[in-house]
Order: C-alpha cells, then sequence, then structure tokens
C-alpha cells in the first residue's frame, strides 16, 4: 500500500482516525469514573511510551538492553529539577530537556552495545539502571535535599493553564503519546528504521553496506533513552505525582521488557497492546479474586500467580509466536480475510488481487 | 570476448600486497598478493577451504591480516572497516547469505541505497520534504533494480522466506543498490541450477557491461569461471598458485595438480 | 601503618569470602552454559526458590534439616526435568536471545511460584554458624572474620572441587565436556544428551539451593535474594560463562573489589555503592576483554 500522509497508509489513516475518535470523544464521554483516567488511561499511556523506547532498541534494533527504567527516573527527576530551577523553560520545553538528558544517559551507557551482544550487553546495561538509581538516591541535590525520601510533583501548567483534573493530566499524556508515537513510526519505516533493522538482522552485511554501526546503535539508545525519559516524566508528574527513585527500579524495567517482547517485538502497535495486557491482566486477577472468591484469596497470592502467569506466558511465546501478540493478531485477521475470500464472500478482495 | 568494450579494462582498481592471516594456529592466507583492474570480471578459484571468502573478509576489512596491505585506486587504505570501504566503492555479497532476514526484499535493497540517503533521524521523523524527495529516489532506484533482476512479483515479500536462489539474487541486488564501482560476490551461483546460474551470469556481465561495474567473484564452476571472466586468480592453502587469463589458467600446470589432489 | 594494613586485609578478606557466595551462584550458570549454551537467567530465581522450599519444609512442616534438604534438592530435580522437557527441548532451534528471554520467563514463573507456596515475609534461616568474627581468628591474626563467610568459603571450595573432579575424571563428565563442545555430534555417537541435561540442571539446582542457604543465612530468605544473585552476571562476565575456574576467580573479583571500593571509595558518595560498582566493573571488562578472563576469543564466521 502507498503512503498518503507522510508514511502512513489509508489503513493507518482510518486507525488512527478511530483511536482519536474513541480516545478524544468517546472515551471523556462515556468514562466519568476517576479511576479509569488514574489508574489505567494514564499509566497505560506512559508505559505505551516506554515501551516504544524499549521496541527501538531492542525489538528494532536488536539489542538486549535492560534499564528502561533507569532511563525514565532520568527523565522525571530532570523534570522535577528543570521545572524548580528553570521555570522559564514551561512544562512542553522542560519535558523536552528531560528526554534529552535521559538520551545523555543513553549514549554513555549504549556506548559497550559497539563491542558487546546478547546478554552481556544486557549486564552492561544492568549498570545504567543501578548507576542511575543510586546517583538520584545519593546526591540530595536531585530531591532538592527532601528529607522524606518521596517528594510531590508539581502542577502541571502549560501556557498558564493548570492540567491537575484526571482528565486534563490524560490528554496531556494522549498528545504527547499520539506526536511521539507518529514520529517513531515515521523513523520506524523510513531509511532510520531501515538500518535500524539490518543492524539488527545481520550487522556485518550493514556495515558493509555502509551503515555506521557506531552511530545506528549510539543514535537508537539515545532515541530509546528518549522516550524513556519523556515516559519517565509523565509517569511521575500524571500518574505517581510523586518522585522516588525506588518507583523506577529493576522491577519496571522488566515490565517494560515483558510488555516489548509479549507486546511484539519490532512493531509500534505492540507496545500498546503488550502495555495494555501487562496493566489489565492484574486488574482482572483481582477483579477475579474479589468477585468470585470473595477476598478469600490473599492479595500478595494473586500478585504472585499474575507472576507465574506472565512467566509462562513469556515461554509459551518464546515457543510458539517469540513476535508476540501483534504477530498474533496479524495472523488472526490474515485467517480471517482468507476464509472470507475462499468461501466466496462477494466484497471482500483477495489478498492477492488487492495488490 | 570479442566484442567493444563500452568500458575498456583500465588501471588497477584494487591491489591486495602480502596479505597473511591466520585463526589461532589455522593459516588461512599466506602473503598473497594479486591486482583487480577497472572494469573487468576477476575469477577467484581455489579449492575449499583454500581462503577465498577469508581473502574477500581481509578486502572489506571484516577479517584483519596479521600482515599485508590493501590498495584502492592506487593508495594504500588505512585501518580498512567495511564502512570504510563502502564508502570508497566496494561492495559485497557473502558466501552463507547476510540479508536482513526479517525485512521484505525491497527494504534489503533499500538498505543498499544507505549511502545515498543524507537526511538525519530528525527528518526523518518529521518527513522533512527532502526526506521524502530523497526517500523517492531512493526507492526508484531499487525498483529498477528489481525488475532488472526480474524479481518483482517477490519485492514485499520478507526475504527469510525466499528460497536460497532467490536470496541470492536479493543479495546481487542489494549490492548493485550501492552503485559502487566494485563489488565482491562470494559464490554467488551456489546452489543454482543450470538455468538459474545463466541468468545470474547474465546480470553480472550485463552490469559489468553497461555500467562498467569491476567484478570480482568466486566460483567453483569451472564452466562459469571460465566463460564470464576476464582474468582468474586461483588459491590453494592460503597461497597464489596461478594468476592469468582462464586459457592460461587451465594450461597451467600447479593448477590442475591442485584440482587434481583435491576432488570436487 | 599496620593498623591500617590489618584493616585493608580483612576488608579484603570478608569481601573474597563473600565473594565466594557470588562464585557459587554464578557456578549453577556455567553448569548450564556448558552443558546447552544457555544462558539461563532463572539461576537466581533457582536460588530463591529452592532456599525457600528448604526453609518451609524446615519451618512450616517440622521437618529435620538433613531431611529438607534433600526434598528440596530433590525439589530441584524436579524443576530442573520440567525446564529440560517442557522450555529447553521445545526451544532447540531458537535463536539465543529467543532461549534467555524463555529462561526470564522461567525466573518470574518460580519465583512466582516460591511466593505463592510459601508466602512473601522474609524467613530467619539458622544455620547454627554465627556471622560474627571467628574469636580464635580475632585474637592470634588480628583479624575480625566472620564465621559465615569461612563457612561459605569451604562449602564453595568443596563443590568446587567436587564439580570439577566429576566432569574431569567420570563418564558422565566426559559426557558433558562432548556436549559441550558439539551437541549434535555428542548425541550421534551416543552419549545421552538427555540423561546429562538433567544432570546437569539437577546440579545447578542443587548449586543454587546450597548458595541459597548461605545467603540466607546471612540476609534472610527473602526476595532480596534474587536481586543479590544478579550479581552472578558481571561475575560470569569477568570469568566467562563456560569456565568453572573462571566463574570461581570472576565471583572472588567481584566480592573484593565491591568490598574495597565501597569501604574506601563508597563514603565520600554517600555508599551504597556495591549496587552498581560490579556492573560497572563488568562493563570494564567487557571493553577490555569481552571473551572474559578465560574465554577464547572468537572471530565471527562471516
Ligand atoms: N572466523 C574464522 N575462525 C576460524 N577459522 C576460520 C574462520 N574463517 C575461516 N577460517 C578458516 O580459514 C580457512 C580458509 O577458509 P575460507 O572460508 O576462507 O575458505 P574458502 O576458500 O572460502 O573455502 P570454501 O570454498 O569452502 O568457501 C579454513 O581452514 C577455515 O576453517
Ligand atoms: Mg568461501
Amino acid at each position: 500500500m502507498k503512503p498518503i500522509f507522510m508514511t502512513y497508509t489509508k489503513k493507518d489513516l482510518i486507525n488512527l482516525a478511530v483511536c482519536m475518535v474513541l480516545s478524544v470523544l468517546i472515551i471523556p464521554t462515556f468514562i466519568k469514573t476517576e479511576y479509569w483516567y488514574t489508574s489505567i488511561l494514564i499509566p497505560w499511556l506512559c508505559l505505551a511510551l516506554a515501551t516504544i523506547g524499549q521496541q527501538i532498541v531492542m525489538g528494532y534494533t536488536g539489542q538486549l538492553a535492560l534499564g528502561a527504567a533507569g532511563f525514565m527516573a532520568a527523565g522525571a527527576f530532570a523534570m522535577f529539577n528543570l521545572i524548580l530551577r528553570v521555570p522559564d523553560l514551561g512544562f512542553v520545553g522542560s519535558l523536552i530537556v528531560s528526554g534529552l538528558i535521559a538520551a545523555a544517559f543513553g549514549i554513555l551507557f549504549g556506548l559497550p552495545s559497539l563491542k558487546v551482544r546478547g546478554i552481556y550487553l544486557m549486564v552492561a546495561t544492568l549498570a545504567s539502571q543501578f548507576f542511575i538509581i543510586w546517583m538520584i538516591d545519593k546526591f540530595g541535590w536531585f530531591k532538592n535535599y527532601d528529607s522524606s525520601g518521596i517528594i510531590t510533583a508539581q502542577d502541571i501548567v502549560i501556557l498558564g493553564k493548570p492540567f491537575t483534573t484526571p482528565l486534563a493530566m490524560y490528554f496531556v499524556c494522549l498528545a504527547v503519546t499520539t506526536i511521539l508515537t507518529l514520529l517513531a513510526m515515521n523513523m520506524a519505516r523510513g531509511s532510520t528504521g531501515r538500518n535500524w533493522m539490518a543492524v539488527r538482522d545481520m550487522d556485518i552485511a550493514a556495515e558493509s553496506m555502509g551503515v555506521s554501526l557506531l552511530r545506528t546503535k549510539v543514535q537508537a539508545f539515545a532515541i530509546s533513552a528518549f522516550y524513556c525519559g519523556v515516559a519517565g516524566a509523565l509517569f511521575a508528574f500524571c500518574y505517581l505525582k510523586s518522585l522516588e527513585p525506588v518507583a523506577f527500579d529493576i522491577k519496571l524495567s522488566f515490565k517494560i521488557l515483558f510488555m516489548c517482547i509479549l507486546g511484539g517485538l519490532g512493531t509500534i502497535n505492540g507496545a500498546f497492546i503488550g502495555a495494555a495486557f501487562i496493566l489489565l491482566f492484574p486488574v482482572l486477577l483481582n477483579a477475579i479474586g474479589n468477585n468470585v472468591f470473595h477476598g478469600a484469596i490473599d492479595a500478595t497470592i494473586i500478585s504472585s500467580i499474575e507472576q507465574v502467569i506472565f512467566g509462562l506466558l513469556m515461554i509459551i511465546f518464546m515457543i510458539y509466536e517469540p513476535l508476540g501478540m501483534a504477530k498474533l493478531w496479524e495472523n488472526l485477521k490474515q485467517s480471517m480475510r482468507s476464509k472470507l475470500s475462499s468461501s466466496g464472500i462477494k466484497g471482500v478482495k483477495s489478498p492477492v488481487l488487492k495488490k | 570476448m570479442a566484442y567493444e568494450r563500452k568500458f575498456k579494462i583500465g588501471k588497477p582498481i584494487l591491489e591486495v600486497n602480502n596479505i597473511s592471516l591466520a585463526f589461532g594456529g589455522v593459516k588461512a592466507i599466506t602473503d598473497t598478493s594479486f591486482n583487480v583492474l577497472e572494469h573487468e570480471v576477476r575469477a577467484i578459484i581455489g579449492p575449499n577451504g583454500a581462503g577465498k571468502s577469508s581473502m574477500l573478509n581481509c578486502i572489506n576489512g571484516i577479517y584483519k591480516p596479521q600482515q599485508g596491505t590493501v590498495s584502492f585506486r592506487g593508495q594504500v587504505v588505512p585501518n580498512i572497516t567495511p564502512n570504510i570501504m563502502a564508502q570508497m566503492g566496494l561492495s559485497r555479497t557473502f558466501q552463507n547469505l547476510a540479508l536482513f532476514k526479517r525485512m521484505s526484499v525491497l527494504d534489503n535493497i533499500l538498505v543498499g541505497r544507505k549511502l545515498h540517503t543524507k537526511t538525519n533521524f530528525l527528518e526523518v521523523a518529521l518527513q522533512l520534504p527532502k526526506v521524502k524527495k530523497e526517500e523517492k529516489l531512493n526507492r526508484e532506484r531499487s525498483e529498477e533494480i528489481i525488475s532488472f533482476l526480474e524479481i518483482e512479483d517477490i519485492k514485499d515479500t520478507p526475504v527469510g522466506k525466499l528460497p536460497y536462489g532467490l536470496q541470492k539474487k536479493v543479495e546481487l541486488g542489494r549490492a548493485l543498490a550501492t552503485d559502487s564501482s566494485i563489488i565482491l560476490l562470494d559464490e554467488p551461483m551456489a546452489g543454482m541450477n543450470v538455468e538459474e546460474k545463466r541468468d545470474m551470469c547474465r546480470f553480472i556481465l550485463k552490469v559489468n557491461d553497461e555500467l562498467g561495474t569491476t567484478m570480482v567473484l568466486i566460483e567453483h564452476d569451472m564452466g562459469v569461471v571460465m566463460d564470464i571472466s576476464d582474468r582468474v586468480v586461483v588459491l590453494d592453502y592460503g597461497k597464489v598458485i596461478g594468476d592469468g587469463t582462464p586459457d592460461e589458467i587451465m594450461a597451467n600446470q600447479k593448477v590442475i595438480d591442485a584440482y587434481l589432489g583435491v576432488e570436487h | 601503618m599496620a593498623n591500617e594494613l590489618l584493616f585493608f586485609m580483612e576488608v579484603l578478606v570478608g569481601g573474597l569470602l563473600a565473594g565466594t557466595m557470588y562464585s557459587l551462584v554464578a557456578l549453577g550458570f556455567v553448569l548450564i552454559f556448558k552443558a546447552s549454551a544457555t544462558f539461563n537467567f532463572s539461576q537466581g530465581a533457582m536460588v530463591f526458590f529452592s532456599v525457600l522450599a528448604f526453609c518451609g519444609f524446615m519451618q512450616d512442616f517440622n521437618i529435620p534439616f538433613v531431611l529438607a534438604f534433600i526434598l528440596a534438592a530433590f525439589l530441584m530435580v524436579v524443576v530442573g526435568l520440567c525446564t529440560e522437557r517442557l522450555v529447553l527441548r521445545p526451544l532447540m532451534n531458537a535463536s539465543e536471545d529467543t532461549v534467555l528471554m524463555a529462561t526470564i520467563g522461567l525466573g518470574y514463573v518460580l519465583e512466582g511460584l516460591a511466593q505463592a507456596a510459601w508466602g512473601v515475609e522474609v524467613r530467619r534461616l539458622d544455620l547454627g554458624i554465627g556471622d560474627f568474627p571467628v574469636p580464635w581468628i580475632a585474637d592470634n591474626l588480628k583479624l575480625f572474620i566472620s564465621a559465615l563467610d569461612i563457612t561459605a568459603g569451604l562449602v564453595a571450595a568443596i563443590m568446587i572441587i567436587g564439580l570439577f573432579l566429576l566432569f574431569k575424571y567420570t563418564k558422565i563428565g566426559l559426557g558433558l565436556r562432548a556436549v559441550a563442545d558439539d551437541a549434535g555430534a555428542a548425541s550421534s555417537i551416543g552419549i545421552p544428551l538427555k540423561h546429562i541435561m538433567l544432570l546437569v540442571w539437577s546440579a545447578a539446582g542443587v548449586v543454587a539451593l546450597v548458595a541459597g542457604m548461605m545467603w540466607g543465612a546471612r540476609a534472610g530468605v527473602q526476595f532480596a535474594l534474587v536481586d543479590l544473585a544478579l550479581k552472578a552476571l558481571p561475575v560470569l562476565i569477568i570469568g566467562g560463562f563456560s569456565s568453572i575456574p573462571g566463574a570461581i576467580i570472576g565471583g572472588l573479583i567481584i566480592g573484593a573489589v565491591e568490598k574495597i571500593l565501597e569501604v574506601y571509595i563508597g563514603p565520600f558518595f554517600g555508599g551504597a555503592i556495591e549496587g552498581w560498582a560490579p556492573y560497572v566493573l563488568a562493563i570494564f571488562f567487557l571493553l577490555y576483554r569481552p571473551e572474559g578472563l578465560f574465554g577464547e576469543k572468537i572471530i565471527r564466521r562471516v
């Protein structure tokens, strides 16, 4: 299919329109409970954004990195300090600079990727995770010498208007996520994305075609960390409404890794699918625990079960569909389409004819 | 070759000087020198394990030889890396296929256009007009190559799903897309049937003839080598044992012995 | 001056002995890597799983120490068997990274199961060995070194020598080395791959149990063990993934360096640099010697 606008095909634009109508019109009109915004939609958008960051470095560029939460922390605390110390930057300016600061860390800790791959790289990126969290924790300046350990995030003010209600914050997250998602799609489908994937699929051949491994990998790490940094800032300011380093511990990095892999490596929509699944599944499990077993099962047991299921899913996907849920969805659509066309329903063109 | 060549064979474009390469105790190449002239079709032959692929890998900087130099257009290239060689106008294919498996045929070939892509990631993210213009040009060139290689019908298929012979063609296409002045081909016809081989020869000769691209190829099929190459260099146990026109090579006693000694 | 030196010795020895605990976890890693070229990310979870089960048997069911140990070890054999059958065999032809991800999933499963079965509270594990300086050494050598550290060091040494002998001198060991070199070839000449895999996973399980007991006696049996065990990864990078001596020396290096840095440099930064120092050390190692201390340099074939 030919792109119509930027790199988007007609199908993309239809999907985008549907998503926009859903998220801008339908959701705000029909969902009035705050719970949905504060506990589901906002964290979903933030984590999906961080997962896109993870996708760029892992799904597209093939570098096993495990430190997304560290970059998120860098972004979140950069945001706090920028608003505190450089109020003139404004919210959007601070958000961008926070992303850039996270990107600087991304470049620094992405450098080992030039020498090593696989689990070796994973260990190297763990250094970033532990180092960043430690640094924020140990140097009081980052926390404005607050001794309580938890700092309240400043209110979001854009162009003099406060964005403090759940709905308003939801719109902030939605706007940022939408813009960054569209930009990520442009990169992924353009020459930038081709370089990433070439490095992922066969680095030596890529290099022989003039793709610089240094530039491509460092670039991927930087962009990935930028996305994580912005996501971390939103996560702290719109969801947690507070800043504490432990909120960005290694568990969150693993969570994002799971979102990325279960959602579908090397796809942008997989980031949204994966984030939704990992976020919603525990909610579902808790609901079952409360409504079916009427609280007879301990909450810690439920979260243990959740962990077991995530682990099992990871194993099952690795065995049967390493490309995750996005690929499953794709396959499902394909088999539906071919079923429809083979049963001779008029008006449905077979994929072959369409070309 | 009886016909008049559009691009007359010229000065050496590539010179390999006294290269030696060892892997631990295994000596893959020992003090080897030969050259490649501009616009010619140069074949490298030799029994299995003779060091042919290692030679190509030294030429484009994937392996670092312990000794010797590579000169490009008369200049010794210091610190050879695949990237530097690509920028100087040298492209290649690999013996064991090194395609981007999860990418489509068209995208694989588009990666070959990398050095003709000047826009940066920010411009790509924002899809500035110059990105679109450049992308359009690159796509047109890639489509041209795709139709030249007669693989239009598979251009959107992920290459990992294609049969071996087609993958070899795609790899040639990717090398062509770079518009390099010299292309190294490591067994481009391995595993092909007679008809496919004939096609491949046709493509190689046509590119050489029409664009003047210098071709260096490793090939085991003697018939093919004798048919299409201008000059042949023979390696055995990492050493040059013959270098000359196909006719000279056919008459070279050392070469005959090497080939009789090792069954093919 | 003498005091400073003594203090340094104390820090160093303490670090080295604590390092043996890292070595123990790393050892489990190496065993599996040697036999199946699999990076078993769940080794840390296995430590937690096995020792929690051991504590559970002892404390919730009043099973005596030895029997609880045997039961826990048996449980690890079962875990090994299931892993081999259900996870690794279907992934025989999958890429390295895919298998790694699957073992991350396995780690999640084990952690979840352990907590579902035995709860999430921190358990105390009393091995009857105190975590305080041995008086004899304190009196005679003026070094304050914990009895637990010494025990851990001894246990690690015994296990390492045992494994070493097992691999060097028994038929099983020969088989293992054959498998490590070339699984296909080994099975085609009739070395029963299945048994070897099972054996290796069981051995790794028991090593995990012992490591868990040592760690648990010091820090309590709790989820944080998983994060501690993660430090086996930098150990492996320094020692190389396929070398048993490498795992030992890597562990000692990490243990010693981390302690020395913590004691001498940590105070300038508010402490707790142990959390990341091993990883940063690993990065420097990676840049300098990516194949590890004992690994061979391999030039990728193209
Ligand atoms: N990366 C490597 N590591 C170790 N040894 C290597 C490596 N690459 C090649 N060799 C060895 O170098 C020698 C030459 O190999 P090379 O692949 O260059 O031979 P070749 O002439 O291309 O053979 P073929 O016709 O089989 O492709 C062989 O002995 C091979 O085993
Ligand atoms: Mg070869």
